[in-house]
């Protein structure tokens, strides 16, 4: 009996550790696939520019929002390296300066990506706005 | 060994307790509905969406809660054969997996205003979506599989090999870029959610916890009973 429980324990370790290995070298080998975006370093960094739709993603660069008619460009940095970004279109409403963005679309170059699309992201902070106006004024 | 999970115990306690747990949840529900609807503060970013909160992180703590309970009393009925702990695991499911969709269907309405799409392939939304599919395929084995003995094997199989993604859907959002923000309540540092917006969401918590244990009670009530009129499976 003792010995049975002792056999199925070592039957679920196995198990576990099988399949805890095969995703963790899965999801290892799919790195690039698995994260949601690319920063501007990671771009930097690209060995090839491919054609292909690619997101990118970092704080929209305080200052850098210019618009002209129905288009919009800014710079999407990650404190390290910048990137170009041009779109047209709405953006989200969470869409603003300092603010984290993701943007989908097609490289030109290591510099400048044209979005198709626009998402924002935000971060962990939830407080109400007269908090966060004080905390502007310290 | 595990005397105090005696069915008989429980069905007596659970079968008496289910309506004064009915009514603590509709308080507590009216109270957490009051704060996080009209008391408590917008957003400085997201405005009036912050709402969306106070039902999509309790959900899914629910769910991944319930889950990492499966998973213990699975291992229990794997490994030791305990003869209940399948029947409490069996009866927590349906909630699990009703918060697991409530999470997913709230954090699509979230994302829509915030970040400006319903659905997005990250890894935390994915490694949710894989969660429900777990859950949905624990309740399937039941309904499948005809001979009971396999049904508690397999089923207490499938929960713990799906408790290897509940670590993954926790870390997702650190281990990789993700659309879905960084978690706000850490152990280790500062909680980064505003106070007056904490207590709403604590109420929150609670009452989906006590809807969770009401449907769990109301299910095993319903496995006891028809166990009884069966006459098999005498626990």
């Amino acid at each position: 009996m003792v010995k049975k429980v002792k056999l199925r324990i070592v039957f679920l370790l196995a198990l576990v550790l099988s399949i805890i290995l095969s995703v963790f070298l899965i999801l290892k080998s799919l790195e690039k696939d698995v994260v949601f975006f690319l920063s501007p370093t990671d771009i930097k960094n690209l060995e090839k520019i491919e054609q292909k739709k690619i997101r990118v993603g970092g704080m929209v660069k305080n200052q850098s929002i210019r618009i002209n008619s129905n288009k919009i460009n800014f710079i999407v940095t990650d404190f390290k390296n910048e990137i170009n970004v041009s779109y047209s279109g709405s953006v989200p409403n969470l869409f603003s300066e300092n603010k984290g963005v993701v943007a989908e679309g097609f490289l030109q170059d290591r510099n400048y990506l044209k979005a198709v699309k626009i998402l924002a992201k935000h971060d962990e902070n939830y407080m109400p706005p007269e908090v966060k106006e004080a905390l502007g004024e310290k | 060994m595990f005397n105090f999970f005696k069915a008989g115990k429980i069905f007596e306690i659970s079968s008496r307790s289910t309506k004064y747990i009915f009514f603590l949840f509709i308080i507590v529900l009216t109270i957490g509905l009051t704060e996080a609807l009209f008391l408590s503060p917008e957003d400085y970013k997201q405005s009036h969406s912050v709402r969306i909160m106070y039902v999509h992180v309790p959900a899914a703590w629910m769910a991944l809660g319930i889950f990492s309970m499966m998973t213990f009393l699975s291992v229990g009925t794997f490994v030791f054969k305990n003869k209940n702990f399948f029947l409490i695991s069996k009866s927590l499911a349906p909630s699990g997996f009703i918060f697991n969709i409530v999470a997913l269907i709230t954090g699509s309405i979230w994302g829509k205003p915030t970040w400006g799409t319903w659905w997005a392939w990250d890894a935390r939304i994915t490694s949710m979506l894989i969660l429900a599919l777990f859950y949905f395929m624990y309740l399937l084995s039941w309904r499948i599989i005809e001979n009971k003995s396999n049904a508690i094997k397999i089923s207490s199989l499938i929960i713990i090999v799906g408790a290897i993604n509940v670590p993954i859907i926790k870390f997702s959002v650190n281990w990789w870029n993700t659309l879905h923000q960084g978690p706000s309540l850490k152990i280790m540092s500062d909680t980064t959610i505003h106070s007056s917006m904490l207590i709403p969401l604590g109420i929150m918590t609670a009452a989906f916890a006590l809807f969770s244990l009401l449907i769990f009670l109301m299910k095993f009530n319903t496995e006891m009973i028809r166990i009884k009129n069966k006459g098999l499976d005498r626990l």
